[in-house]
């Protein structure tokens, strides 16, 4: 800072991105990009995965440096060298993921978040500094209790409140309902919300959910592949109007009516139980039947044991007790029983979970049928032309970006790495489909596509168990919702007559 | 994270594919070569400042180590012979590196494979020299194979890690020999060195004609090559691929990883057991202490060297054999301690490892994305 210099303006900072343009090699991240945030607002950052809403704010919080541009804060040309300068102008990040000690208390996380923790904390003089800051903010949190020990909605007021203890007068929310029931989110929003309108905050929030952008944002920035597609007041826009700049004119794949009769079951858990890689109950006494022509979908707050089920039906983890049966024979997971049954897998982080990143695509996409003719001559010889041929097709009918079928599966984009093993798993005859998350991260079109499939796959009879984070895409898909809580079933409902205060209700537990 | 094309690794797929350019399409592969290349050349300078140190000049030091490993046909079939044992342990190491583990047990399969190669032969005194020879053969790669499959059930049923596991074997595998050599199977004729009893002249499986080069090489190489068929070409190296790739993908394409790891450890020890067997019906003749030679353990250098590729271990080896061959020359010409090619082993290995982080780090190779 240049000595003699005026200081930031006392109360909420502004931020302006001016033409920004972000290169990456040869590729565009961010192309003359401009964002106006004025001070004491609240600003909505709209745009589709991949839209360079998180390259724009990395800019603004010095973790990239523009190719082109600059940033203003508080009216004044600000060069932002790294995070540590942005705090020192008082900007501030509350990040998707949690960034909380979890196995200290809520206190501790807050005052070791400052930069100068003193060598010997004095513990008692904090406290009460604490409270007293509390006393002053719209949420509470239990200062004394340990961070693992409160629920998902209280770390993110903690995140949010470790951000005002360090006074910080602008902040950016990357996705902050992203881990939350629609009650705790509308209510972390609201008070937020009630913060700017008091004066002393301005918030540049990113999300791609309309309703959270109509209900609190004033202002919308939308951008679209690197570029600016529109801005303006929420007042005068409607949900259509955004989606239409973020989406460009580009042609969503129709998604099938819901057609056809509930058949036999096919798929049915009894009684199952599953612990995590901890050793803790992760999945208990579950029981279910899915059918086949039905899509059941499993509701819950992240990390309530979905995961640990979906590793269980994937042959990922085993099952503590309680059987799986697949049309009515015992499943353990096998290929044989797979093939069998025509069982295909949908896993949530394909690049983890579904594929060998440093294999190619070819490969990647004949993983389930690698070891059969074509594929292989006389079982063991593997006919190269045989795979590249069924990729050539795969990626074409499922428009797979890549520069070709032998390229690396880790170096196309997420999109296109979900693309491939729903060819893989959805190129074939299903008869039972477990997918979870399937659209996460994902741009619309792919996320059209996607759903489209598994409507598809359920039209043709086949059983669909779909496990998601997000409830618009439950309600939509699913023809049954059973809502998951502490590893336990807690709520089941016809999705066409479910409430959604009810589940969100049963998502936290209550 | 929100802004998947965003991020820089990522946008090189999404980005069209105008001209993928010369560094681009073989940047990888420049790089497997050119790093480890490095490395060598980067121990050879180091272990010339250590020669120094002895007061010798280092030209002298390189232009002796190339006389003694590639001077002469004389110094070429002692480099080959030496190659030979090294290409099979290295296999030890290499085969379940495709799976992800790393074993470092190639000298105790060496053992138990020698040792079981002459039990057999000992126990069948009546039999013609090819049956022998061939029972030998099978011996070796039963007893090296299971001594790692040993290490690999550990690993699948029990949990315990594979490397140390392994190398623990070595230390028994040697503890047995020892104590059958010097017990039960010791020849009452060897006295200062206790020793089996002799396979007998016959069985000796000899040299390659016009060559000092024992049959190991042939057997080595036809090993080298078929683990690199069995590996790109076929259904089992495919699964073992994904498997070592990513094992979560593995289980969810329902593929049985125990047993894809039980059988490469079986082959990966079979491999190692071979090299103990040609030993012994190519070399000394009976078993004894001399086999634990340390080819097992520079085997593991050999493989890391050659990145656990089955086709680059055979010119590693080759160039790892010349060194060791030129240890002699180098203690006759410039009155080094015969060991000092086990410092210069031992340089490179550090080299090696540490070159792994180069990686993906270099700038002119990454192409323009």
């Amino acid at each position: 800072m240049i000595i003699g210099e005026t200081p930031l303006p006392e109360g909420p900072l502004g931020v302006d991105a001016v033409a920004v343009t972000m290169k990456f090699g040869d590729f565009l991240a961010l192309d003359n990009v401009a964002l106006k945030v004025r001070p004491g607002s609240f600003h909505a950052l709209l745009g589709e995965n991949g839209a360079g809403k998180s390259t724009l704010v990395k800019c603004i919080m010095g973790y990239y440096h523009a190719t082109e541009g600059d940033i203003m804060v508080g009216g004044r040309e600000q060069a932002i060298a790294n995070p540590k300068d942005a705090h020192a102008l008082g900007l501030g990040m509350v990040y998707q993921h949690f960034t909380l000690v979890p196995a200290m208390t809520v206190a501790e996380n807050l005052v070791l978040a400052r930069d100068d923790v003193p060598a010997i904390v004095n513990w008692a003089k904090e406290k009460q500094e604490l409270e007293a800051f509390l006393a002053r903010m719209p949420f509470k949190v239990p200062l004394n209790a340990r961070v693992s020990d409160i629920s998902a909605g209280e770390r993110q007021k903690c995140e949010i409140l470790k951000q005002l203890y360090l006074r910080r007068r602008f902040l950016i929310l990357d996705e902050p309902t992203s881990v939350l029931t629609p009650g705790e989110a509308d209510e972390v929003l609201g008070m937020l919300r009630d913060m700017v309108v008091n004066g002393g905050l301005t918030i540049l929030m990113i999300t791609h959910k309309f309703r959270e952008v109509m209900a609190f944002a004033d202002e919308v920035t939308i951008l679209r592949r690197g570029k600016l597609a529109g801005n303006g007041k929420v007042a005068d826009l409607t949900p259509d109007s955004m989606a239409r700049m973020m989406i460009g004119a580009e042609e969503l794949t129709v998604q099938p009516p819901r057609v056809g009769q509930l058949g036999e079951a096919r798929l049915e858990l009894s009684k199952l139980c599953a612990i995590d890689d901890a050793g803790a109950v992760a999945v208990e006494n579950v029981s279910l039947t899915v059918r086949g022509g039905e899509i059941v979908g499993i509701a819950g707050v992240s990390g309530n044991g979905q995961r640990q089920l979906v590793e269980v039906l994937a042959g990922q983890r085993e099952a503590e007790s309680g059987e799986v049966r697949v049309r009515g024979d015992l499943y353990s997971a096998s290929r044989e029983e797979m093939r069998r049954h025509k069982m295909s897998l949908l896993p949530e982080e394909p690049l983890r979970n579904a594929c060998v990143g440093g294999m190619s695509v070819a490969d990647n996409l004949a993983f389930r049928e690698f070891d059969r003719a074509p594929f292989a001559s006389k079982g063991w010889w593997l006919n190269r032309s045989a795979f590249r041929k069924d990729a050539e097709r795969k990626i074409g009918l499922y428009k797979i970006k890549t520069r070709s079928p032998d390229t690396p599966i880790s170096a196309l984009s997420g999109g296109n790495v979900q693309r491939a093993v729903l060819a893989r798993e959805l190129g074939g005859e299903v008869e039972v489909l477990i997918a979870a998350n399937p659209c996460f991260g994902l741009d619309f079109a792919a996320v059209a596509q996607i759903h489209a499939e598994i409507m598809a796959a359920r039209n043709r009879g086949a059983a669909v168990l779909l496990v998601s984070e997000d409830l618009d895409e439950l309600l939509e898909l699913s023809d049954r919702l059973v809502v998951m809580f502490h590893g336990q079933f807690v709520h089941e409902a016809r999705a066409s007559e479910a409430d959604l205060t009810e589940i969100g209700r049963h998502m936290a537990g209550h | 994270m929100t802004t998947g094309s965003a991020d820089p690794v990522e946008a090189v797929g999404v980005a069209p594919a105008a001209d993928p350019g010369f560094l681009q399409r073989y940047g990888a592969t420049i790089e497997y070569i050119l790093i480890p290349g490095a490395a060598l050349v980067g121990a050879l300078a180091t272990f010339g400042l250590f020669v120094a140190l002895f007061g010798k000049n280092p030209l002298d030091l390189y232009f002796y180590m190339y006389q003694g490993a590639f001077g002469t046909w004389f110094s070429w079939q002692n480099t080959l012979t030496r190659a030979a044992p090294l290409i099979l342990t290295a296999l030890c190491t290499a085969l379940p590196a495709q799976l992800g583990m790393v074993i470092i047990g190639g000298e105790g399969a060496l053992l138990i494979g020698a040792l079981s190669a002459t039990s057999v032969a000992l126990a069948m005194p009546w039999a013609s020299p090819l049956v022998v020879q061939t029972a030998m053969v099978c011996a070796g790669v039963i007893g090296g194979g299971l001594w790692i499959t040993l290490a690999g059930a550990l690993r699948q049923y029990r949990g315990v890690n594979e490397t140390i596991s392994s190398l623990l074997l070595v230390y028994i595998g040697l503890a047995v020999l020892n104590h059958l050599v010097e017990g039960a199977m010791r020849d009452p004729a060897s006295l200062n060195k206790p020793s089996t009893r002799e396979i007998g002249a016959a069985n000796m499986i000899g040299s390659i004609p016009g060559t000092d080069v024992h049959w190991g090489l042939a057997f080595g190489l036809v090993a080298a090559f078929a683990s690199y068929i069995l590996i790109y070409h076929t259904v089992f190296g495919f699964s073992a691929r994904v498997a070592g790739g990513n094992i979560r993908a593995a289980k969810i394409v329902g593929l049985g990883v125990n047993k894809l790891i039980l059988m490469i450890c079986f082959l990966a020890g079979g491999a190692a057991g071979i090299a103990g067997m040609v030993e012994v019906a190519a070399v000394q003749g009976r078993t004894n202490a001399n086999l634990a030679a340390g080819y097992g353990f520079t085997g593991i250098l050999v493989a890391f060297l050659a990145r656990h590729n089955p086709l680059a271990i055979i010119p590693v080896a080759i160039l790892l054999g010349g060194i060791s061959a030129s240890g002699g020359l180098l203690q006759r010409r410039l009155g080094l301690p015969d060991a000092s090619v086990l410092v210069l082993q031992g340089i490179i290995f550090v080299f090696v490892l540490a070159s792994d982080a180069l990686y993906g780090r270099i700038g002119f190779l990454k192409g323009k994305s």
